[in-house]
C-alpha cells in the first residue's frame, strides 16, 4: 500500500487531500478493493429494503431524529436521570481532551491498566487510544476490523469495516508479522488467531470502553449495534464499563429505536438485522451473577452544540452512522477513506469535520464532491447532504454577506481576486450593453484563446468560442 | 460553569428559530396478521439465512433432540439454568446420552477461565422471537446470566412458537418494555460472525460458532 495513503494517526494533514486523493486513484490494489467492497454493499443494501415502502420508512427516520433534536437538551437531562436512577454514572464533556480526561480519570481510580474497546467512532474523535497509552494504560481494540487497523497502527478508513482497504494478504501478513500467527489466506483461520488472542485481553482487561448507537431517554437504555459479540464482551466481561456517545445520539423513547434499527442496518450493510442488538439500562445488580459493577456514560459534544445552533446544518445532527453516503459516493470509492485524512470519511465526513476541525483545515472537504445527489438519496433520516455540501462551500468563500459566520473557519477560502471576478461577472450579465460589449469582443479575438487550460485540458478539448455570438446570430436571422 | 451547564446552555440559546417536533407515524413498520405458522415460516427462513439452525420438537421430544444436537458435536458438557422449567426438565430427565451438566452458579469472578476454555455448549430459554428479522428475545437473569449465551462455543435456545412476534416494534410494545428494562436486553439473531478481512464471512469471531433454535410447537 501506498506511503501517503495508509497513514498513522500522527499529523495527517487534512489539506494535503489533492496529493492522496492521486495517490490513491493511481493505486489499483486500494481501487479494487473499495470497488469491490462497495459494490457489494450498495447490492445488499437494495436487497434488504425490497419489499418495503423504503420513503415512508425514511420519513419516519428523519422525524425522529428531528424529534429527538427538536427536544434536544430536556432529553440529554432526562437521559441523565433515567441513567442515574439506573445506577449508571453520567459524565459531560465539552471536547474530546476533557472526554479523554473523564475517562482516564475512572481508569486511575480504579488502578486500571489495560483497557478492551468495542468499536466507537466518537473514541476515534478523541484519539482516545493514543492518550491512553501516553498515560501508561494499554487501549486495544476488539472489533476484528479496528484490531487490524490498531494492528498496522492506522486509522479506519471506513466507519463501519475500518479494515475494508486492506486484502486478506496483507492481513495475513500484518497479523504474522505483529502476532506470530502463520501465513495464510484462510479468513476462518486468521479469524480464530484473532479469537484465542483477544479472549485472554477480555478476560484480563481491566475497564471495557465502548460506544453508543443510541441512547433512549425515557427507560436509560444504552443501544449497542454489532455482529461479533466483542461489543457484548466489552460491556460484559471487565468490572468497569464506560461508554463514550456523541451528545446527539438521545432518543425519546423504545419505539424510536425500532425504526432506526429497521434502517441502520439495511442501511449500512444490507442486513435486516445485527447478529447482536445489546440494550443496557444499568450496572449488574445485587443477585446477578456478571456484567460490570460500575457503567459510566461520557456525553461528548466536540463541535456538536455549534452544529445545533443553525437551523440548515443542525440536520447534520441526524445522522446515525450507517456508512450508506459513503458506500454510495463515486468520490468515496475511488479514493478511499484514509485519502479525507479525517476520522469520518466520505460525504457525511465532508459536512461533520468542518465543525470539528474548522473550514480552514478541511478546506478541500466540501469541494471533494460531484454533487451528484447519490449520499443524500440513499440517507436513511434523509439528511440533505448535498445542500449542506452547498452551504458550506459558499461560507468557506463567503465575506460574512451570505450568512452571519456560524462555521469555524468562515471565508477561509475568499480570495479578493475571484470575489472581484464574480462581482463583475455578475454587473456584467445585469447589463445588457456591456455584456454584448463583451461577447462580440470576446467572439472577435477568439483565436488568442489558449487551447490548452490546465490538468482539464489532459483528457480533454478545450471547449472553443464561436465565431458569432448568439445576439449577432440571431439578429442575421431578422430576429 | 460545569461542562454540563455549559452544554445544556448552548444547546437550550441556539440562535436558530423555534424548533417543532414533527408527527411520527410508525405505522410503516406494521405487518399483515400472519398465522402463527406463517411467523414460524418466515422465522425460521430469516434465522437459517444468517447461519442459525432450527429444529422443530415438541413439548416431548425436544430434550431428545438436544442430546443429538450436543452428541453429534461431541459436546462434552452442557451449561443449563438451574432454576429455569428447561433446566429442571434436563435435570429430571436423567438420560444417559446427555453429557455432563454444568451450572451457571457462581459470579463470573471466581470461575472466569473454566467458563471460557472448558465449557462446550449452554442453553437458554428466550422471551420470545422476531419473525422478520429472525431475532431471539433473551433477557438475561441470575439464573441465565449474561455471558451463559456468548462465551460457550455452542449456544442452544429454546422458543416457544406461540412467542413469535412479527416485528421488534411488536414485540417491544406487546411485552411492554418502556414499563421497565432489566439490566440487559438483547436481540440475537445468528451465531457471531464477522466481514472484516475482505468481506468473507467467517463465524464464532467472539461469541458462539453455532446457534441452535429448538422451536417448541
Amino acid at each position: 500500500m501506498s506511503d501517503i495513503t495508509a497513514q498513522s494517526h500522527h499529523h495527517i494533514d487534512v489539506r494535503e487531500f489533492h496529493p492522496r486523493a492521486h495517490a490513491a486513484i493511481h493505486n489499483p490494489k486500494i481501487r479494487q478493493n473499495f470497488r469491490k467492497a462497495m459494490d457489494g454493499l450498495m447490492a445488499k443494501r437494495k436487497a434488504a429494503f425490497e419489499g418495503w415502502d423504503l420513503e415512508t420508512l425514511r420519513d419516519l427516520g428523519a422525524n425522529i431524529r428531528l424529534k429527538a433534536l427538536s427536544n434536544l437538551p430536556d432529553l440529554l437531562e432526562q437521559l441523565e436521570q433515567k441513567l442515574t436512577e439506573n445506577g449508571i454514572k453520567v459524565h459531560w464533556a465539552v471536547d474530546g481532551d476533557e472526554a479523554c480526561r473523564i475517562v482516564r480519570d475512572i481508569c486511575m481510580a480504579r488502578d486500571a491498566k489495560t483497557v478492551i474497546k468495542g468499536k466507537s467512532m466518537v473514541s476515534e474523535e478523541m484519539e482516545l487510544n493514543h492518550y491512553l497509552q501516553d498515560q501508561g494504560i494499554e487501549a486495544l481494540e476488539s472489533d476484528l476490523g479496528e484490531y487490524i487497523v490498531q494492528l498496522a497502527d492506522e486509522t479506519p478508513s471506513h466507519i463501519i469495516m475500518p479494515a475494508i482497504h486492506k486484502n486478506t494478504g496483507e492481513i495475513s501478513e500484518l497479523m504474522h508479522e505483529k502476532t506470530g500467527t502463520d501465513l495464510s489466506n484462510d479468513v476462518e483461520y486468521l479469524t480464530a488467531s484473532a479469537r484465542q488472542q483477544l479472549r485472554e485481553k477480555f478476560m484480563n482487561a481491566d475497564v471495557g470502553v465502548s460506544g453508543v448507537n443510541f441512547a433512549v431517554a425515557e427507560t436509560g437504555t444504552l443501544c449497542l449495534v454489532e455482529n461479533e459479540g466483542n461489543g457484548r464482551m466489552t460491556t460484559t466481561v471487565p468490572p468497569c464499563h464506560i461508554a463514550v456517545t456523541g451528545i446527539e445520539k438521545v432518543v425519546p423513547s423504545l419505539e424510536d429505536v425500532s425504526a432506526l434499527l429497521a434502517l441502520l442496518t439495511r442501511s449500512a450493510t444490507g442486513q435486516h438485522i445485527t447478529t447482536y442488538f445489546n440494550m443496557i439500562s444499568s450496572p449488574r445488580k445485587g443477585e446477578e451473577l456478571d456484567g460490570p459493577e460500575e457503567v459510566h456514560v461520557v456525553l461528548v459534544d466536540n463541535g456538536r452544540s455549534s452544529i445545533y445552533q443553525d437551523d440548515e446544518l443542525l440536520d447534520t445532527l441526524r445522522c446515525i452512522r450507517c456508512g450508506a453516503c459513503m458506500n454510495h459516493c463515486p468520490v468515496y470509492t475511488r479514493v478511499g477513506g484514509h485519502t479525507y485524512g479525517t476520522t469520518y470519511p466520505g460525504p457525511i465526513g465532508k459536512i461533520l469535520m468542518p465543525h470539528l476541525i474548522g473550514l480552514d483545515e478541511g478546506r478541500h472537504l466540501p469541494t471533494a464532491s460531484s454533487l451528484c445527489g447519490a449520499c443524500g438519496e440513499v440517507c436513511p433520516v434523509k439528511i440533505p447532504i448535498p445542500d449542506l455540501l452547498v452551504r458550506l462551500r459558499q461560507e468557506s468563500v463567503d465575506g460574512d454577506r451570505l450568512h452571519p459566520a456560524k462555521v469555524r473557519g468562515h471565508g477561509a477560502k475568499r480570495s479578493t481576486g475571484e470575489a472581484l471576478i464574480w462581482k463583475g461577472w455578475a454587473w456584467m450579465h445585469a447589463s445588457p450593453g456591456i455584456y454584448r460589449l463583451g461577447t462580440g469582443v470576446a467572439a472577435k479575438f477568439r483565436a488568442l484563446q489558449p487551447s490548452k487550460a490546465g490538468a482539464w485540458t489532459d483528457y480533454r478539448t478545450a471547449p472553443k468560442l464561436a465565431a458569432k455570438t448568439l445576439h449577432q446570430r440571431m439578429k442575421e436571422r431578422g430576429q | 460553569m460545569s461542562s454540563r451547564n455549559i452544554i445544556l446552555q448552548r444547546l437550550r440559546n441556539r440562535t436558530g428559530g423555534e424548533l417543532t417536533a414533527p408527527e411520527c407515524d410508525f405505522s410503516v413498520l406494521k405487518r399483515p396478521d400472519w398465522s402463527t405458522a406463517e411467523r414460524i415460516e418466515l422465522f425460521e427462513k430469516m434465522i437459517e439465512s444468517v447461519h442459525g439452525e432450527v429444529h422443530h420438537c415438541t413439548s416431548d421430544s425436544w430434550i431428545e433432540r438436544l442430546a443429538e444436537v450436543l452428541n453429534t458435536r461431541g459436546a462434552r458438557n452442557l451449561m443449563v439454568p438451574n432454576e429455569h422449567a428447561i433446566g429442571q426438565a434436563i435435570k429430571a430427565s436423567e438420560r444417559t446420552d446427555l453429557p455432563e451438566l454444568l451450572l451457571y452458579d457462581e459470579p463470573i469472578e471466581s470461575w472466569q477461565l473454566h467458563l471460557f476454555n472448558e465449557v462446550d455448549a449452554s442453553i437458554t430459554s428466550t422471551r420470545g422471537g422476531i419473525a422478520e428479522t429472525g431475532s431471539l428475545i433473551l433477557w438475561p437473569t441470575p439464573d441465565e446470566p449474561r455471558l451463559m449465551s456468548l462465551v460457550p462455543p455452542v449456544h442452544i435456545a429454546v422458543l416457544n412458537a406461540s412467542e413469535i412476534y412479527t416485528t421488534f416494534h411488536e414485540a417491544m410494545l406487546a411485552q411492554n418494555w418502556a414499563a421497565g428494562m432489566p439490566t440487559n436486553a438483547l436481540l440475537i439473531s445468528g451465531p457471531s460472525k464477522t466481514a472484516d478481512i475482505e468481506q468473507t464471512l467467517a463465524y464464532g469471531v467472539h461469541g458462539p460458532k453455532e446457534l441452535i433454535i429448538l422451536v417448541i410447537e
